[in-house]
């Protein structure tokens, strides 16, 4: 009897937290927005040599994404914690682990995916070839949920602090490093030939380990939220 | 059976209470009562094992609560000061959601019996920010309605912001909920008389 019960919670969160943003698609279109706006200054400020727009634009491209990202994580709990749904989740007969999973998960389709698909327009205004742009929006696909793993557990240790969002940048930014090297790296190496496997393979080793500490490290922060 | 022994609570450098043991077992109601900064809300929150105490331990029937885990959280309904009703939502939708995640069975017919009998019949489809506090804080007491074969409820200040209708409406609820072999923590500064085949009180902070 379990299991289904156990399923059914965890989509529960999943749907209701689609439903709320759906609901709030102001601040859905803050993070698209801001994202798009960011990437298009690089080529009003840099010029239009193609030449260099192309060996920028990957990094450039996912720079904005990491930044958007992160302006979506404040949001991810807060909330909840307000109102006090964090501590009815706390409270349920499930583990929070897997239920901040759901929240994580609804989190990236509803502030990740759209940078996915929008990506490959930007992709355009920096002269990026059809390979690149499909190896962008690949590497962007592994990338940006890793990012909201990660932001995940940011954001539920700075819940409730003040001054919270430049402390949460601060504690995050770093952790992105890696999943923005690989992610850039990936589309230059594709665009110089060499083929973009082996950085999209770790940008995959990067998502399975961020799936597997990530929501434990998160539960573990929100209790200590809620205490 | 809820059993409290040797209970302390430290919040920051204060010691709110210390050596508190009670008992509670089936059809027994437990008011909580104290002015404001004794505790009354710490104690509640060490009850459902939100927060852990500074001294003591809290078992259900034999075993430590945080042992139990989740086996202990499926036992118990918690409804604290915030409401946990979500503005953006309808109140269907807030109590679908919030019955799925906490584990509850409640189909479609049950959650508008449970807003019906709360009297909420004509706002189950308008988004809870419209709601006024009172009208949202019903939208958590419909919780319980679909919590009834949980025995243990634990109450934080659970009438704030209710009218006559509803406070008569919700003492009944907690009334039949006694009746039928449960325990009942509540905290309360209103004067509610609510009947009980067994009456435990606490008084914090004397």
């Amino acid at each position: 009897m379990k299991p289904p019960r156990l399923l059914d919670a965890w989509s529960a969160v999943v749907r209701r937290d689609l439903l709320s943003a759906l609901r709030h698609r102001a601040d859905l279109l803050t993070t698209l927005i801001f994202f798009v706006i960011v990437a298009s200054l690089f080529p009003l400020g840099v010029g239009s040599d193609a030449a260099l727009l192309r060996s920028i634009g990957p990094g450039v491209i996912w720079v904005a994404a990491l930044l958007a990202s992160i302006l979506a994580l404040a949001r991810l709990f807060s909330g909840d914690y307000a109102d006090g749904t964090l501590e009815q989740l706390a409270l349920a007969p499930y583990s929070l682990t897997f239920l901040a999973l759901g929240k994580i998960v609804a989190h990236w389709l509803a502030t990740g995916l759209p940078l996915v698909i929008v990506a490959p327009l930007l992709g355009v205004q920096f002269d990026l070839n059809a390979d690149a742009l499909l190896v962008l929006m690949a590497s962007l696909l592994l990338g940006t949920p890793t990012l909201s793993l990660i932001g995940a557990v940011g954001a539920a240790l700075t819940l409730g602090v003040r001054g919270g969002g430049a402390l949460l940048s601060l504690l995050i930014l770093p952790l992105y490093v890696p999943v923005l090297i690989f992610g850039a790296g990936a589309v230059e190496a594709s665009a110089a030939g060499l083929g973009a496997g082996a950085h999209l393979s770790l940008l995959g080793a990067f998502l399975l380990s961020a799936l597997v500490f990530a929501p434990w490290a998160t539960a573990v922060s929100l209790r200590i939220a809620v205490e | 059976m809820l059993v409290i022994s040797q209970l302390g609570c430290v919040r920051g450098e204060r010691r709110l209470f210390s050596e508190i043991s009670f008992e509670i077992g089936p059809h027994t109601l437990l008011e909580v009562r104290g002015p404001n900064g004794s505790g009354k809300t710490s104690l509640l929150r060490i009850l459902c094992g939100l927060l852990h105490p500074a001294a003591g331990r809290v078992s259900w029937n034999g075993r430590d609560i945080h042992e139990l885990g989740e086996e202990y959280r499926a036992h118990m309904a918690y409804l604290g000061h915030a409401s946990a009703v979500k503005d953006e939502l309808t109140a269907h939708e807030n109590l679908r959601y919030s019955a799925a995640t906490a584990g509850l069975a409640a189909s479609t017919t049950d959650i508008s019996t449970a807003l019906d009998t709360i009297g909420l019949s004509g706002f189950q489809g308008i988004p809870c920010k419209t709601l006024s506090q009172g009208q949202r804080r019903r939208v958590a007491f419909a919780r319980l309605y679909l919590c009834s074969a949980r025995p243990l409820w634990i109450l934080d200040e659970p009438f704030t912001a209710l009218d006559a209708a509803a406070l008569a409406l919700t003492r009944n609820l907690l009334e039949s909920h006694l009746r039928s072999g449960g325990m009942l923590v509540l905290t309360t500064h209103q004067e509610v008389e609510i009947t009980s085949p067994h009456t435990q009180r606490i008084d914090l902070g004397i």
